[in-house]
This record gives C-alpha cells, sequence and structure tokens, in this order.
C-alpha cells in the first residue's frame, strides 16, 4: 500500500500563480478525478506535479510513502512511482517504443529478456495495432492512437501512481474504452493508485471513480463521491467559478 | 615522395571568398604537407573484378569538368607519376553489380598531401554501389583531398557512399560530383564521423530528361571537429527530380557549416527539387551554419528548402525522462533518432549497420 499524498500545493507558470494550495491523497488502487473547466489549473497540476520544465513550485509538498518528489528530476519521479499519461504526448522522431523502454526497464534495474513478447501482449490487450506500435512515438499517429501509445507505456512501466491528464480528449469512443479499461484493471492487477483529470464525466462511465474533486481557480472547491460526477454532467461548471 | 615545391604555384582560396566563408581554410599550411599517396584496398566480388581498374589523369575529367579551384588543381598535379592513384569502375551497358565495391583508404604516412580519384562510369541502363571509406589513426596530421566523378548513362543507377573515419588530427577537402543523363538515377550518400576539418564539395548534375538525384548526409563533430558541406543540385534538363536530406549535430566546441543551392536552369521545366538540412547543437560552445539558397529561372517546378539549427527541443527530452530515463540517455536516444531518418535512407549494407553503433559511440564520448 502506498499514498501519494499533495500538500498546500501552490504553483505557477511565469510568474503567475495558478494552483493556490491543492490538498489532495491517493492511495493504492484508488481512483480520484479531479474535474474542473478550462483554466482551472488542471494541466498545470499534472505538470508541476511530474516535473515539467517551465513551472515553478511556490510552496508545499509532493510525497511518495514520505519520499519528496518536488525537489527530484522528471525522471527520478518516474523512478519513484509516478507516471503521467500526456494530455498531448510529444514527437520523438526516429525513436521507437521498445527502445524507450528497453531503456526506462534498465534504470528500474528490470530485465529486458522477453521485452518484445511483453510489448505484443500489451498493446493486443488496447487493440493497439503492431504496426502502430512500430512507428517513431507519436508521429503520424492520430489523437486516439497516442493515447492508446499512452496507456501501452503505463501498463509496461508498471508505476505506483498515474496521472492522467486529459486521456479522453480528442479520443473516438473505442479507443476511450480500452484505454479506461486497461487503466481500471490495472487497479486492481497491479493496485495502481490513478489520479485522472478531465473535463467531462464521459470518461469516468468506463473508469470508475472513487473519489471526486471538483478544480476551480486553482483549488479543490469540492469533493465527493461518483455521484458528483453525475451532478456535474447536469449542472455545469458555473456553481464552481 | 616529392618536394612540396611541387605546389609552389597553388593559391589556396580565402575565406573573403563567397563559398569558402565560414571555413577554416586559413589554418591550412600546404608548405606542411609532402607530395604523397594513401593506401587503397579494394573489395570486389569476383563477377565484378574486370570492372576496377587503375587509370591515369587522362581519364580524368571526362564524365563532367571539375570544378576548377586549388584542390582541383592539386589532385590534378598529383594524378601523374608516383603520387597517381586513380580508381576507374566502369560498368558495361546493361550490367547490374550486385554486391557492392568497397574501396577503403587509409592514410598512414603522417604530413602527405594524398589525392585518391574515383571514376564511376555506368553505361546504358548499368547499375553499381560503390562504398568508399576514408580512415586514418588519430595521430595522422595529413591531407586527403579526393574526387569522385560519377556518369550515369540513360536509365543506369549508380549509389555511392562515401564514410570518413579519419583521425582527429586529419584533413579532407572533397569533391563528389556526378552527371546524370536520361531517366538515370544517382545517390550520393555521406556519413562523416571523423577529420579534424572536413570539407566535401558536393553537385548533382542532371543533364538529361527524367534524370533524378538523391544527396543525403549525416554528420556528427565534437572536440574541435568541423564538418563544412556544399552541395549543389543542378537541374538542366526537364523533369528532373532532385532530393536533399542532410542531418548533422555538433557537440563540444565543433563546428558545422552547411551551404546549399538548388539550381533551375532555363530548360528543366517540370522539375522538381527538395533540400532539407537539420542541425543539432548538443552544447554551448558548439556552432553550425545552415544557408540554403534557391535559383529558379523558369516557371512549373516545385521546389522546397527547409533548413534549422537548434539545441534538443525541451518537450522530447521531458517526454522521455518522465518514463524514468537518465537525462544522458534521453539525449543520445533523441540523437539517434534524429539521425535514423539518415541511416533508414543508406543502403542495407553491413558497412551500414555498424555506423548506427558508431554515432552512439562517438555520443557517449561527447557528453
Amino acid at each position: 500500500m502506498s499514498t501519494l499524498q499533495i500538500s498546500n500545493l501552490q504553483a505557477g507558470i511565469a510568474g503567475k500563480q495558478i494552483l493556490h494550495g491543492i490538498e489532495l491523497t491517493v492511495r493504492s488502487g484508488e481512483v480520484h478525478a479531479i474535474m474542473g473547466p478550462n483554466g482551472a489549473g488542471k494541466s498545470t497540476m499534472s505538470g508541476v506535479i511530474m516535473g515539467k520544465p517551465g513551472y515553478q513550485v511556490i510552496s508545499g509538498a509532493v510525497s511518495i510513502d514520505g519520499h519528496d518528489l518536488l525537489g527530484k528530476p522528471a525522471w527520478e519521479r518516474a523512478l519513484a512511482g509516478l507516471h503521467l499519461v500526456m494530455q498531448y504526448p510529444t514527437e520523438v522522431p526516429g525513436v521507437h517504443i521498445d527502445d524507450v523502454m528497453r531503456e526506462a526497464f534498465a534504470t528500474r534495474g528490470r530485465d529486458t529478456q522477453g521485452l518484445d513478447a511483453l510489448i505484443a501482449k500489451e498493446a493486443g490487450r488496447i487493440n493497439f495495432g503492431t504496426e502502430l506500435v512500430a512507428r517513431s512515438l507519436n508521429v503520424d499517429l492520430s489523437g486516439g492512437e497516442k493515447k492508446r501509445n499512452e496507456t501501452l507505456q503505463l501498463s509496461l512501466l508498471k508505476p505506483k501512481f498515474a496521472i492522467l491528464d486529459e486521456l479522453d480528449s480528442g479520443l473516438d469512443i473505442d479507443a476511450l474504452r480500452d484505454c479506461a479499461r486497461r487503466v481500471e484493471a490495472a487497479t486492481t492487477e497491479d493496485n495502481l493508485g490513478v489520479l485522472v483529470i478531465t473535463h467531462y464525466a464521459r470518461l469516468l462511465e468506463e473508469l470508475r471513480p472513487d473519489f471526486v474533486h471538483i478544480l476551480a481557480a486553482g483549488k479543490i472547491v469540492k469533493s465527493g463521491g461518483p455521484e458528483l460526477a453525475d451532478e456535474l454532467e447536469k449542472s455545469g461548471y458555473a456553481a464552481f467559478q | 615522395m616529392t618536394t612540396p615545391t611541387r605546389f609552389s604555384g597553388i593559391a589556396l582560396p580565402t575565406v573573403d571568398e563567397e563559398i569558402w566563408r565560414y571555413s577554416r581554410i586559413g589554418e591550412l599550411d600546404l608548405a606542411k604537407y609532402a607530395a604523397g599517396r594513401l593506401d587503397t584496398t579494394l573489395e570486389v566480388a569476383g563477377d565484378a573484378r574486370d570492372i576496377v581498374s587503375t587509370g591515369s589523369f587522362a581519364d580524368c575529367g571526362r564524365a563532367m569538368p571539375i570544378a576548377v579551384d586549388a584542390f582541383a588543381e592539386i589532385s590534378a598535379i598529383q594524378s601523374t607519376g608516383p603520387t597517381a592513384d586513380v580508381t576507374i569502375v566502369r560498368i558495361p551497358r546493361g550490367r547490374a553489380i550486385i554486391e557492392p565495391i568497397v574501396i577503403t583508404r587509409t592514410v598512414s604516412a603522417p604530413g602527405v598531401v594524398a589525392t585518391p580519384r574515383l571514376i564511376v562510369d555506368a553505361a546504358e541502363n548499368s547499375e553499381v554501389t560503390v562504398i568508399e571509406r576514408f580512415v586514418s589513426a588519430d595521430d595522422v596530421d595529413a591531407l586527403v583531398v579526393p574526387i569522385v566523378e560519377m556518369s550515369a548513362a540513360q536509365s543506369a543507377r549508380i549509389t555511392y557512399l562515401a564514410i570518413n573515419e579519419l583521425g582527429n588530427r586529419t584533413w579532407k577537402i572533397a569533391h563528389q560530383q556526378s552527371l546524370g543523363e536520361r531517366d538515370s538515377s544517382t545517390r550520393i550518400y555521406t556519413v562523416a564521423l571523423g577529420g579534424d576539418y572536413a570539407r566535401v564539395r558536393t553537385e548533382a548534375r542532371l543533364i538529361g530528361t527524367g534524370a533524378s538525384t538523391q544527396q543525403v548526409a549525416l554528420y556528427f563533430a565534437d572536440n574541435d571537429q568541423m564538418h563544412d558541406f556544399r552541395t549543389l543540385q543542378t537541374h538542366v534538363a526537364p523533369r528532373t527530380h532532385s532530393d536533399m536530406l542532410f542531418k548533422g549535430a555538433v557537440a563540444g566546441t565543433s563546428k558545422s557549416v552547411y551551404t546549399g543551392l538548388i539550381r533551375i536552369e532555363k530548360d528543366a521545366h517540370g522539375s522538381q527539387a527538395y533540400q532539407t538540412n537539420r542541425n543539432l547543437t548538443l552544447s554551448e560552445g558548439a556552432w553550425a551554419e545552415s544557408v540554403p539558397n534557391l535559383e529558379i529561372e523558369t516557371n512549373d517546378v516545385k521546389c522546397s528548402h527547409a533548413s534549422t539549427v537548434g539545441p534538443i527541443d525541451d518537450e522530447q527530452r521531458f517526454y522521455l525522462e518522465s518514463r524514468g530515463i537518465r537525462p544522458e540517455v534521453a539525449e543520445r536516444l533523441v540523437v539517434l533518432g534524429f539521425f535514423n531518418e539518415v541511416i533508414e535512407r543508406l543502403p542495407n549494407l553491413p558497412v551500414v549497420a555498424g555506423l548506427r553503433d558508431k554515432v552512439a559511440a562517438k555520443l557517449s564520448g561527447a557528453s
């Protein structure tokens, strides 16, 4: 059992404060949904937690099992068990998923024997075609294919906690179902803790949250169970802006 | 061996001349070098032995007049007498040579100017692949002035790959020239890893309707090295096609220069010409310059050129690091990926398979 702890996180970009004190605790196997309108600070939150360059932490702490993450570079945060599924996965021409996974396994001291078979097996689980797996990372992939690629990497790396930054944006219904179900399965198979950031409740029909939090103007303004997502779907964000 | 006074009449160019701008030509002291030779070894499959021979200066410059400059003059002076080193590959009409011909040029004596010349003369509808490797040990302070002249007759297909694995004190100033007649195809590849100052002037002239050419290069400089490329895509005849892709990286305090010209002459209507040069600067002290040019004298042509110089993309680096990959490994993956586009276009040969590892090894040394 592990715990991802976010305490009083205040952060910004280009001198402008975006997050005004986020408090959140995610335990292994739990799914937490962060919902919020555009501009609430959803992507800033995922970027700051993963250590994306360009963001400034003003105060607060993020830790896994008491080990601080904010003082570490992104690659060490990943080794500590954190994984970010990006909203807009970056194209890396000429670099293939097996190259990346081989290196990522090596840093973790994991055996790379049988890696190709493992990639093929996991790609099959989310209906990600082998001809797409062979392409350069995210190059010439559709929105749905990119998210399958992201989900494939998540399933191979088996982190303790995953942040899904708008996994559902630009995703067709089949890809949404395949990706969401795979993440859901990981919460039971690997005890993965999930922080799913989304604008819409649609994703949460496949990836059932245990907790729903509403993020507005850089703060969590309301927390509740799955029923909160349904409520939001009906009434919208207007009440929270 | 003859004395350096053999070159006393040669006036070296200076950086004041536009085509030598940015170059290190000012550092060259010809008097330091004696006229000499390098060692040439040939790997030719048994059934192709008859097409390779040793020639003399009389065979040179037939395909096309060599661009007149000081280095062409030096090569001409040395192409007679004991310093002559002319290799001729002459493929008869209709014959396809399956196995590549591999020529290894090894500079073993320091203090010499060596001027190997290679003539590839492909008769109508013939085919050949020639690989020319340049090798020297790190302590060999020498100057290599290679010239390759390629001539592809109607429907002939020539693939030429030059690999520079020279040591860090050897200079190379090379000319590559090709002439393509009707429906011919010439592919000129360069992989430049070694040398101190290495300059390649490469010119593809398309003189027959429907002729096509590719010029592709991978270059990687570290320490104080400099790679310097001048490319010319000259379209003389209608409906000719040229495609140029040069990708390079500079590390340490190294430098690279790319200057390229697409020239479409007045009769070359319906032609297509593409020119792409991309450079990665891997350190603060490294420097790359890219100057693409177009000169179009007719309508109805398709041309594009693209050129970039810059460091590794931060987003790409972060993406890989976020998967739990150390920064130096992420950087290596991005650079090898950058070069993959070139490596994948090279002919599928054992000598090429090893190049990716050589680039990787050089990258580990540079970081």
